[in-house]
């Protein structure tokens, strides 16, 4: 990639990021969106992180294939509990990277 | 700025210029306690994007530039997996868009407490909205007593942790191996806790759990990133049904 390709695709990328978090601003500061739909949108932040997560835990990449036995999801089970313990968000980062480079040098 | 007109009342014996620079600390105090841990989660997030950039190949200049014009932990990371892959632009962009269009909730959810304030304004908070800081100032702005400035300091004190974080991690990538200290993990330890602050109740723990479920399905069986918005948007719906059905019963 050249620095215009970099430069024309963080641009795109900034753009419709960007549009998200500012259309919703500027247009519902006086309006009410109907419960229903507040209702489902509450539960998005859940399903997507849960979406991102599990195939990085239960699967191999290359080729796309189950597999129950992965490091990945071994460091995952004591980061959740250390993150439900502790709400830390650098924390539980620390910890998790910091276990998962132990188990990949003990494995 | 009628966030400030309430307590520069307060300081009626200093002269005006005193009181305005008092107000300023005092925004930009509060903004920055609020802030610090958003900032400490950042850095080792930040770094490792950095030097997982640099692995890519991605240069140091284009690391900061992705961090200035973006600001998205999740999405910084994906685009940096896709261009590792060769992804073509239109397909990061596309998963880019995906990605963030959670997003639109929390832009909704915070507009209820930002009403009726300059364009201007908005348009400079908006661009500051990530998870962090939306769920500190939601946090704030649900106890009281939390003005808009100090909001804003919040949003960009940690996307200024955020730019910083990422060219360190950048121009000391090239001095790190690959793999070393579990960089590779910071984006699943970012996103667990994450998910762990969203699990507030049995329909979030379903929902969840419904999600994975597809989104392992869907990933296995369909080549692409399109398991991201299918799985969420179908476990959203089942959850929210599953609710309305606990509610019925009730």
């Amino acid at each position: 990639m050249t620095g215009i390709d970099y430069v024309v695709l963080f641009a795109g990328m900034g753009l419709v990021t960007y549009i998200p978090r500012w259309l919703p601003l500027l247009f519902l500061s006086r309006k009410r969106l109907p419960q229903w739909l507040i209702d489902w949108l509450n539960l998005i932040p859940a399903a997507i992180l849960s979406a991102l997560l599990a195939p990085s835990l239960f699967t191999e990449s290359a080729p796309r294939a189950l597999d129950f036995g992965r490091l990945e999801l071994l460091v995952a089970v004591p980061t959740f509990l250390f993150a439900i313990r502790t709400r830390s968000l650098g924390g539980t980062v620390l910890f998790g990277m910091l276990l998962y480079w132990l188990a990949g040098l003990a494995v | 700025m009628p966030a400030c007109r309430s307590t520069v009342a307060a300081g009626e014996k200093f002269s005006f210029q005193q009181t305005v620079i008092m107000e300023k600390k005092r925004i930009l105090g509060q903004g920055a306690a609020a802030a610090w841990p958003i900032c400490l989660g950042y850095f080792p997030v930040g770094l490792a994007l950095g030097v997982l950039a640099d692995q890519t190949g991605i240069p140091f200049w284009a690391v900061g530039l992705m961090s200035v014009l973006v600001f998205a932990g999740s999405a910084q990371f994906i685009a940096v997996a896709m261009l590792a892959a060769g992804a073509s632009a239109w397909s990061i962009v596309a998963t880019t868009f995906v990605v963030n269009l959670r997003h639109v909730l929390m832009s909704s959810a915070l507009a209820v407490f930002l009403p009726g304030l300059r364009r201007r304004f908005l348009s400079l908070f908006a661009y500051g909205i990530t998870d962090e800081s939306f769920a500190v100032n939601m946090a704030r702005f649900r106890k009281g007593r939390w003005d808009w400035w100090s909001a804003l300091v919040v949003n960009h004190l940690s996307n200024l942790a955020w730019i910083v974080s990422t060219m360190a991690g950048s121009l000391a990538g090239q001095f790190i191996p690959q793999g070393a200290l579990g960089i590779d993990y910071a984006l699943t330890g970012m996103f667990i806790c994450l998910l762990v602050y969203q699990l507030r109740g049995r329909i979030y723990v379903l929902t969840g759990v419904v999600a994975a479920i597809i989104a392992t399905a869907w990933y296995l069986l369909v080549p692409g990133n399109s398991y991201i918005v299918v799985a969420s948007a179908a476990a959203a719906t089942v959850g929210f049904g599953a609710g309305r059905l606990a509610r019925r019963k009730r």
